[in-house]
């Protein structure tokens, strides 16, 4: 194998890609390849239809071998994306991976650009400011730092659960910290799920409580991230738990306080049926909840709030001492290698499309309430019945309520098309009813979705296609609470006015409202819309862009149930496969003070937001402890007399790029 | 092959613009632009650092003294940036980097600091479109032209300097 000497003259190796069509439809490659050949210490240079293709990764390799090559550069797509593909290449062919430039040719000019000449010209320009880079370059090292093995996942709906389990049968440690005071989410409060049409807390409820049971989980309920820091293989998390007046590890949640309350009946809105039932100051929040223990709601708790009780759940308690008025909130830290971001969403609030009358005219529902409705656990013990107690003849569903609207969100929400047709199905079983089903499209993509659309539409639900446009009472005198649903029907061209005594509106799915303020917590991005952005939206789909830290389930986009599963277990993959590796590699893009031209101003030292610049003061000189930099360069740009120095962006390496896609 | 190049004035002269994106968000942001395939400008040439907190003024000068007509530099939003503050500390040296430039005749148009985000891929577009245009209306900045002109002149002070200096000591020995 040649092994290159630091004494060897620069020998560059030039290679630009076609990227099919993608690069070479709009850049002139061939001519890229020529004008580069002719720049100072080129020795090869050439076009190659894929780059990141094993043959065009062995061309590079063959060159370095024979060519005697020790600096490279391609010009090809992003170096987000192929970076470290090249590096892997060069560094197999036995030098160093940083003696190596990519040129981003491709999402920076040929696919925002139309003009070939001017796209060719300015891809010359780019390279041009590589090649005079590359021959400054040093040999790096990767830096390795220890992990810690245990994993924070964030949201215990149903792909937090997923993500914790996958995690947790591995033997990692791994702490759930939900926000509210039970695990499952939104599919717990679901009836039956599509397109099985199968049971959702048959389903949902043995994972519930394997996460209660698992010897390697710590459930933290009714408690919420508060700070993070740190950075990938060591976060230290700050958790905030909510006091619940409730000594978890004493109470078996036998419900004795809920009987004993002194408020006899049920009063409250519950919070879990969507207000649509009642419950007691002391609750279990329903039936199946995880942990399976009860909590005292400081708003309505006449104790919490005047202390003038007569403190019956106390007594109910007896020995076992379970409640504890004087709780108070706890901030806990925890130290954690990699996190699981799995907040999830919340549904559209229908009082922004004030026209569907919702909350205006009692029998207007959402779906989600109406899945309450449906589930025998809720308040009506799964009778759908209008708010005066009776059934429902007619019923219209509305779909896209919050989806695919200029005036509200524009996105598909996915999941509304499929669980509308569920409710269709389980109300028109419950009740006899007819069903109208309201659509702009009907979306059922997927395995089995189709199929079930099929079904259901051979079950004898009407299907309009056409959007509602209004929603209000019935004029006539026998009315009794009757609605008017007005739409046109596209398919044959009129408007119809359809009586229903039910409407069911089809809301759509939404990043939570703190979706921002988590995002900052956790340093990632959203898209415009407010999801959680992956690093990737194919390669990468459930990392971020920071390294550590992945995505499940809805707060990265609307999906459904299947999916959100699946994203789970392959963000514990990601997970899984840092921590086994033992360690994690680290950009060796860190800063070092050139001591001999250290002028002792000290002005770099509260510029490190991580405390990693320290003030020797017998040698009166800057020190930067390299474990701690994090590589951002912001003392290198502030050092006055230039003695700090980043790897990779060293001052000469960036002068000599602005020199290079200028020198024309 | 010139459709946008030379700093010089003649027909055909196109603005160039460098740009110095933070890895975490403007340049990941201009990426975007490109898999969203919107269309901008082609007289940006980005350079990519890890964040807008190693942008030094110099590099913002040596880009105008190599004939740049604008520099545009990229970085996170307030609060995000994933250093937690390199932009605050870009924002502090862009104010008093503004106020340098302005002194050296530096028309305000031409330097540009502006926060996209990863998800902000039309932000780039937009933003450089916008500087492409203002500074078409400017015209060129010959910063290399007007370098070679300030060179001469101080060569020349410094000649007239030393032609001074040579008198004044061949006086001195003629006065001993």
């Amino acid at each position: 194998m040649y092994i290159p000497k630091k004494s060897d003259p620069i020998r560059i190796g030039f290679y630009v890609c076609h990227c099919g069509v993608n690069i070479a439809g709009t850049i002139d490659v061939k001519a890229v390849a020529d004008y580069a050949a002719k720049l100072p210490n080129v020795v090869v240079a050439r076009d190659y239809k894929y780059m990141c293709s094993d043959p065009g990764q062995e061309l590079i390799q063959q060159d370095i071998l024979e060519h005697r090559l020790n600096r490279i550069v391609v010009a090809a797509c992003s170096p987000l994306l192929h970076e470290s593909t090249f590096r892997g290449a060069i560094s197999k062919a036995g030098i160093n991976p940083y003696f190596f430039q990519m040129v981003n040719i491709r999402e920076h000019n040929s696919w925002v650009h139309t003009d070939r000449e001017a796209a060719t010209h300015k891809a010359m320009a780019q390279v041009r400011a590589a090649i005079a880079r590359v021959p400054l370059h040093k040999p790096l090292e990767v830096k390795k730092a220890p992990i810690n093995p245990n994993v924070l996942v964030v949201g215990g709906g149903i792909a937090g659960i997923h993500a914790a389990l996958v995690l947790a049968n591995a033997g990692k440690l791994v702490y759930l910290v939900e926000r509210e005071p039970t695990i499952g989410g939104h599919m717990a409060k679901f009836d039956k799920t599509f397109p099985t049409l199968d049971c959702a807390m048959c389903v949902l409820s043995p994972k519930m409580s394997a996460v209660d049971k698992h010897p390697n989980i710590r459930l933290w309920t009714y408690s919420e991230v508060v700070k993070v820091d740190g950075y990938v293989g060591n976060y230290r998390v700050t958790v905030r738990r909510k006091p619940r007046y409730i000594i978890e590890d004493l109470c078996t949640g036998c419900q004795e306080c809920v009987n004993a309350c002194v408020y006899k009946k049920p009063t409250f809105p519950d919070e879990f049926n969507l207000g649509l039932g009642k419950r007691k100051p002391v609750f279990l929040p329903f039936p199946q909840a995880v942990p399976p223990i009860v909590m005292i709601d400081p708003e309505t708790c006449i104790e919490v709030k005047t202390g003038k009780c007569k403190k019956t759940c106390v007594e109910a308690c007896g020995d076992r001492k379970a409640i504890d008025f004087k709780q108070q909130e706890e901030l806990r830290e925890i130290h954690v290698g990699t996190i699981i971001v799995a907040t999830g969403f919340k549904t559209f609030d229908p009082h922004r499309t004030p026209y569907y009358g919702y909350g205006v005219y009692p029998n207007v529902y959402t779906a989600l309430e109406v899945e309450r409705l449906v589930n025998s656990s809720g308040p009506t013990a799964g009778e759908v019945v209008l708010k005066n107690g009776e059934k429902p003849k007619k019923v219209a569903i509305i779909h896209c309520v919050g989806s695919r609207d200029e005036n509200t969100n524009r996105w598909c929400s996915r999941v509304c098309c499929l669980y509308s047709l569920k409710l269709a199905h389980l109300i028109h079983e419950r009740t006899e009813a007819e069903i109208f089903n309201f659509y702009i499209d009907m979306r059922s993509p997927g395995k089995s979705m189709e199929e079930f659309y099929n079904r259901i539409s051979e079950e004898g639900i009407q299907m309009i296609r056409g959007k509602v446009a209004d929603v209000f009472p019935d004029p006539s005198p026998d009315a009794n609470g009757r609605l008017i649903v007005k739409a046109e029907d596209t398919l044959m061209g009129r408007i119809l006015h359809v009586p229903v005594d039910m409407v069911v509106l089809a809301v759509g799915l939404e990043p939570h409202p703190d979706a921002d303020d988590v995002r900052r917590l956790f340093n990632m991005s959203c898209s415009s819309e407010g999801w959680f952005l992956e690093r990737h939206p194919k390669l990468a789909p459930v990392s971020t862009p920071t390294e550590g830290i992945f995505l499940a389930g809805c707060c990265q986009g609307p999906k459904d149930i299947p999916d959100s599963v699946a994203q789970a277990g392959a963000a514990a993959a990601e997970a899984f496969s840092l921590i086994d590796r033992g360690h994690i590699e680290m950009e060796p893009n860190t800063a070092y003070v050139v001591e001999g031209e250290c002028s002792g101003c000290k002005s770099c030292v509260p510029l490190c937001p991580y405390t990693a610049i320290s003030f020797l003061a017998d040698k009166q000189k800057a020190y930067i402890n390299e474990a701690l930099c994090k590589g951002c360069g912001t003392c290198v740009g502030a050092c006055p007399s230039g003695s700090i120095v980043q790897n990779l962006f060293e001052d000469a390496e960036v002068f000599s790029e602005i020199e290079g896609v200028l020198a024309d | 092959m010139k459709t946008e190049g030379n700093s010089g004035s003649g027909a055909g002269w196109s603005p160039r613009i460098v740009a110095f994106f933070c890895n975490w968000c403007t340049y990941t942001a201009a990426d975007l632009a490109g898999v969203s395939r919107l269309k901008y400008a082609p007289n940006v040439r980005v350079i990519r650092l890890m964040c807008s907190g190693r942008v030094d003024p110099q590099f913002i000068l040596e880009a105008f003294a190599r004939g740049a007509d604008g520099v545009l530099v990229g970085g996170c939003h307030p609060n995000d940036c994933h250093y937690v503050e390199g932009n605050y500390k870009m924002l502090r040296r862009a104010r008093m980097l503004e106020r340098l430039l302005e002194g050296m005749g530096v028309e305000r148009e031409r330097f540009r600091l502006e926060w996209i985000s990863a998800a902000e891929g039309e932000k780039v577009k937009v933003v450089v479109n916008e500087m492409v245009e203002r500074i078409r209306a400017l015209g060129p900045l010959g910063w290399p032209e007007r370098m070679g002109e300030w060179d001469r002149e101080v060569a020349a002070l410094a000649e007239r300097v030393a032609v001074e200096e040579r008198k004044q000591q061949e006086g001195e020995v003629e006065h001993v």
